[in-house]
């Protein structure tokens, strides 16, 4: 740098009256007309300037709309309960991933049993979808979360159906019921979802949470050694025998959760999971469509139940079940469910941890 | 007339500034995207930790070979403008991916860059640290998209206002 003094044309080139010369006005306009365009890219790439677009918040909004505000509670599955156990693989499902969970060994699970639903104080009750999601945790550092349902088949194709549901069927405050008319409207809207409705209809529901067959309901892409890819779905099979739900259910608000809590205390809970091999043509891409019933069914191994534990306390408490965290050997299919599950799931868990979070309706311990 | 920058200066400028204004933009269209967000994360992630990368090897680059001095002509609040937003610029080109690595381990996530390649958590699992990284994380990002606007404004006056060389100096 040097200490002389600048030619007096260098210092004027900074100063406010080159600046305001017509020709540099339209110059630095030009400039911040650049720039503004960039940021308006930016804003609507951001979905700032489609307020109407469906997305991750606004699905998260209308869950919170329909239930209430239940700070620190999952915004769907809200009332649950953490479990910790293991899955003891046989090493058959090998043939299918190269997924470490599946070569032959014990592994640590921890997991949450949950009703379907925003309301985390919910009763009990036989028209409740119960669910079960786990963590699988590979010897590689590597994890599988997934998250099943006691359904045999997902009432909704697609994000915009589920969106639509959950409006549809948000109970009038006049009279605490859906509104019959809005309910019929989205089932002629969506054929498939009347379709798949009276499936989960025709198939019992069963006693209680330990005896409920849970299905993974999206396609996933298993990916073997030879990298041959084939679509599966899964299902952890109860080894209680079925027994159907009770015409008259008990009238205490937690008694699934507690006869569950009862049924670990005496012995561990185990269901076997069972592979279903997709053939080419089965849809991928459709929850509500059941594959045919004679694909190919690979049981893999035994998950073990061996304790509850309250979530206030519990592990699962700070676990996102996004079904889209999986290891090597296992994929997303293009089932248009899953990236939405994924980015639902996220921003649910955003807001649930940070806010305070009252203790659960069910606590074991 | 200023001397040019060295090339490799150069050539990390030019490719961080592509990388950084894609991975902006990759940022919130992923997560007001239901049907890409898994998509654009399973991008999101390995890109972040490459820019984590370069912009460590830009910073020794740097204090190696030294940028070529402002025009002497420049005034002083133009010059402290000028340091200053570089050196955010560089702060935040750390702190955005740092940030990001760092929810993702409060979240307990496994974090995965590609295939079989995951990196280790550098925080424990743990709710409230991810309760202030998570938006830590969203308004550190901002800060860096308006400081590459002023920055790009900046650069843009020297070229075409100042015609001082500053400009012609990154890009020779």
């Amino acid at each position: 740098m040097s200490n002389e003094r600048p030619p007096a044309d260098d210092l004027d080139r900074y100063s406010l009256a080159a600046l305001t010369k017509p020709a540099a006005l339209v110059r630095v306009a030009g400039i911040g007309t650049v720039v503004l365009a960039i940021a308006a890219a930016f804003a609507g790439t951001a979905g700032w300037l489609s307020p109407g677009r469906l997305d991750p918040a606004r699905m998260i909004d209308r869950f919170e709309a329909v239930n209430g505000a239940h700070p620190g509670f999952r915004r769907n599955h809200a009332k649950g309960v953490c479990l910790t156990g293991w899955f003891d693989s046989n090493g058959t499902g090998a043939r299918l991933s190269t997924a470490a969970v599946f070569a032959a060994g014990r592994l640590p699970v921890i997991g949450r049993f949950a009703l379907a639903g925003g309301l985390p104080m919910a009763p009990d009750g036989p028209n409740a979808v119960r669910s079960l999601a786990l963590e699988f945790r590979l010897p590689n550092g590597q994890q599988w979360r997934t998250g099943m349902n006691d359904i045999p088949v997902f009432p909704l194709k697609d994000p915009r159906a589920f969106y639509e549901q959950l409006g549809a069927t948000a109970p009038d405050p006049k009279t605490g019921k859906p509104d019959p008319a809005a309910v019929q409207a989205f089932f002629a809207a969506h054929p498939e979802s009347a379709r798949a409705l009276a499936l989960i209809k025709a198939k019992p529901f069963s006693s209680g949470f330990a005896n409920a067959t849970y299905n993974s309901l999206n396609a996933f892409v298993f990916v073997d050694g030879a990298g041959t890819e084939r679509p599966v779905r899964w299902s952890m099979v109860p080894n209680d025998s079925f027994a159907p739900e009770p015409a008259d259910t008990p009238s205490d608000r937690n008694y699934l959760f507690d006869a569950l809590a009862a049924r670990v205390k005496s012995a561990p809970v185990q269901w076997r999971l069972v592979l279903t091999v997709g053939r080419p043509g089965d849809p991928t891409n459709d929850a509500t469509v059941p594959w045919p019933t004679d694909r190919e069914r690979v049981d893999a191994g035994v998950l073990t139940v061996m304790a509850l534990q309250g979530e206030d306390t519990g592990a699962c408490r700070d676990i996102n079940f996004d079904p889209l965290v999986l290891p090597s050997g296992i994929a997303a299919s293009d089932d248009p469910l899953l990236s939405a599950r994924s980015a639902a799931y996220s921003q649910s868990f955003t807001r649930r941890e940070g806010e305070v979070k009252p203790p659960s309706a069910v606590r074991p311990d | 007339m200023s001397r040019p920058f060295p090339i490799l200066s150069r050539l990390l400028h030019w490719t961080m500034a592509l990388l950084i204004l894609a991975m902006l933009f990759i940022g919130v269209a992923m997560v007001s995207s239901l049907s890409d967000y898994h998509r654009l994360v399973a991008i999101h992630r390995p890109l972040g930790i490459l820019l984590l990368v370069l912009v460590a090897v830009r910073l020794i680059n740097r204090l190696l070979s030294p940028p070529p001095p402002l025009p002497a002509a420049m005034p002083a609040v133009l010059r402290l403008a000028a340091q200053a937003s570089h050196w955010l610029l560089y702060a935040l080109m750390f702190a955005v991916p740092v940030v990001g690595w760092a929810m993702l381990s409060a979240a307990g996530y496994p974090i995965q860059l590609v295939g079989a390649v995951y990196l280790p958590p550098i925080l424990p699992h743990d709710r409230a640290l991810y309760a202030v990284l998570r938006p830590a994380h969203t308004v550190l990002a901002f800060l860096l998209f308006a400081t590459f606007l002023a920055h790009l404004g900046a650069a843009l006056t020297h070229a075409l206002v100042f015609k001082d060389g500053v400009f012609r100096s990154m890009v020779k």
